[in-house]
C-alpha cells in the first residue's frame, strides 16, 4: 500500500475547510452541523487547555 | 451490527478504470485503502471503518480528542489531494458516514445533478488561501513625555501611546487587507471569507486580519502568488497556502 506522506498543512487551516466547508451531506451516521460547530468551539478550548499545561 | 460502516471523502468523476491504472492506491482513515462506489458518471471514494468508532456517540466522543481529529482530518485531506491529482474533486465534509454502499450508490443517484454541477464549477481549477497578519510597526516609541513628568505619568503616556500605535496599525492593516482582497477577488473565480483564526489555533503573535479561499484557474493562481509576493504594504504580511482541493467552493448548496 503506498502512503501519501502528509502535506505540509497547518492544521488549523485544514479545519477551516473540513469542518466549515466541504459538501455537507447527511450521512446515515449523523452528527448535526450544530454539533460541529460546538467541536470548533470546544477545540478552541481544547488548544488553550494544552497551551496552559505546557505552560506551567 | 454490520462488520463494517463507509467513510466517505469525496465524489469525483467516474473515470474508466484503465486511465486510473497508474493511480497509486490511497490509504484513508485508520490506514484503510480506498474504494470507489460508482453510479454514472459519479464516483464516491470510500473506505471501511469500524461501525463501532465510527457509530454517532463515538463520532461525538472522538471530535473532542484533538489527537483524533487531527489524524483522522489529514486521512481525509490526503485522499481527497490524492483523488484531485486525477480529476476534479468534491469533498464532502469530515465524519460523513454510511451503512454501506448501496447508501452512498443511492445518495450519487439522487443527487447526481447536483455533484455533477459541482464538479463542473471546480474543473480546472484550484483554490488557495490566503491569509493577513497585522504587522507591528517598530520605531516611534518615544512617547511625549517632558523633563519633568513623574515616572508613574511617564508610564501610563508610553502604555497609552503604544495601544493607540497598536489600534492605528491593526486598522491601517485591516484595511490594506480589504484593499487586497478586492483585488484578489477580482482575479478569482469566487471567494469565501473565513473568520480570522484565534492565535491559540494559528500559533502566532499577530493578529490574523484576513482568512479568505480563493478558487482560481491557472492564470489566476499564478496572478494571486504574484499579489502575495508583492506583500500588501508595511503594516500587512500575506501568506498563501495550497493548492487545495476546493473544499471551501464544492457546495451542493449553492445550487439553489
Amino acid at each position: 500500500m503506498s502512503v501519501v506522506p502528509d502535506r505540509d498543512v497547518a492544521l488549523v487551516d485544514l479545519l477551516d475547510r473540513l469542518l466549515t466547508g466541504g459538501v455537507v451531506i447527511t450521512g446515515d451516521i449523523t452528527i448535526s452541523l450544530a454539533d460541529v460547530d460546538l467541536v470548533h468551539v470546544s477545540l478552541r478550548a481544547l488548544i488553550s487547555s494544552v497551551e496552559t499545561l505546557i505552560e506551567q | 451490527m454490520a462488520d463494517s460502516v463507509v467513510y466517505l471523502y469525496a465524489v469525483t468523476d467516474a473515470a474508466p478504470a484503465e486511465e486510473r491504472t497508474d493511480e497509486p492506491v490511497l490509504a484513508g482513515v485508520d490506514g484503510v485503502p480506498v474504494r470507489r462506489v460508482v453510479s454514472g458518471d459519479l464516483a464516491a471514494v470510500v473506505s471501511s471503518v469500524d461501525p463501532t468508532r465510527f457509530s454517532e456517540e463515538a463520532l461525538r466522543r472522538s471530535l473532542e480528542d484533538l489527537q483524533w481529529l487531527e489524524r483522522t482530518a489529514r486521512a481525509h485531506d490526503a485522499v481527497v489531494a490524492g483523488v484531485a491529482r486525477s480529476g476534479p474533486v468534491a469533498p464532502v465534509r469530515l465524519a460523513t458516514v454510511y451503512l454501506d454502499d448501496e447508501n452512498v450508490h443511492a445518495l450519487l443517484d439522487e443527487r447526481a445533478a447536483e455533484f455533477t454541477a459541482a464538479l463542473d464549477r471546480i474543473r480546472g481549477r484550484t483554490e488557495w488561501g490566503v491569509k493577513g497578519f497585522a504587522v507591528r510597526s517598530e520605531g516611534d516609541t518615544s512617547p511625549q513625555v517632558t523633563e519633568d513628568s513623574k515616572p508613574g505619568t511617564a508610564y501610563l503616556m508610553r502604555r497609552r501611546a503604544e495601544r493607540d500605535r497598536a489600534a492605528r496599525g491593526l486598522q491601517d492593516a485591516a484595511e490594506a487587507a480589504e484593499a487586497v482582497h478586492q483585488e484578489m477577488s477580482a482575479l478569482a473565480v469566487a471567494s469565501r471569507r473565513y473568520q480570522p483564526q484565534d492565535p491559540r489555533l494559528s500559533g502566532r503573535h499577530e493578529e490574523m486580519v484576513l482568512n479568505v479561499a480563493y478558487l482560481v484557474n491557472e492564470a489566476g493562481a499564478e496572478a494571486l502568488r504574484r499579489l502575495v509576493g508583492q506583500q500588501g504594504g508595511q503594516n500587512l504580511r500575506l501568506e498563501l497556502t495550497g493548492p487545495w482541493a476546493p473544499y471551501s467552493f464544492a457546495t451542493l448548496e449553492e445550487q439553489a
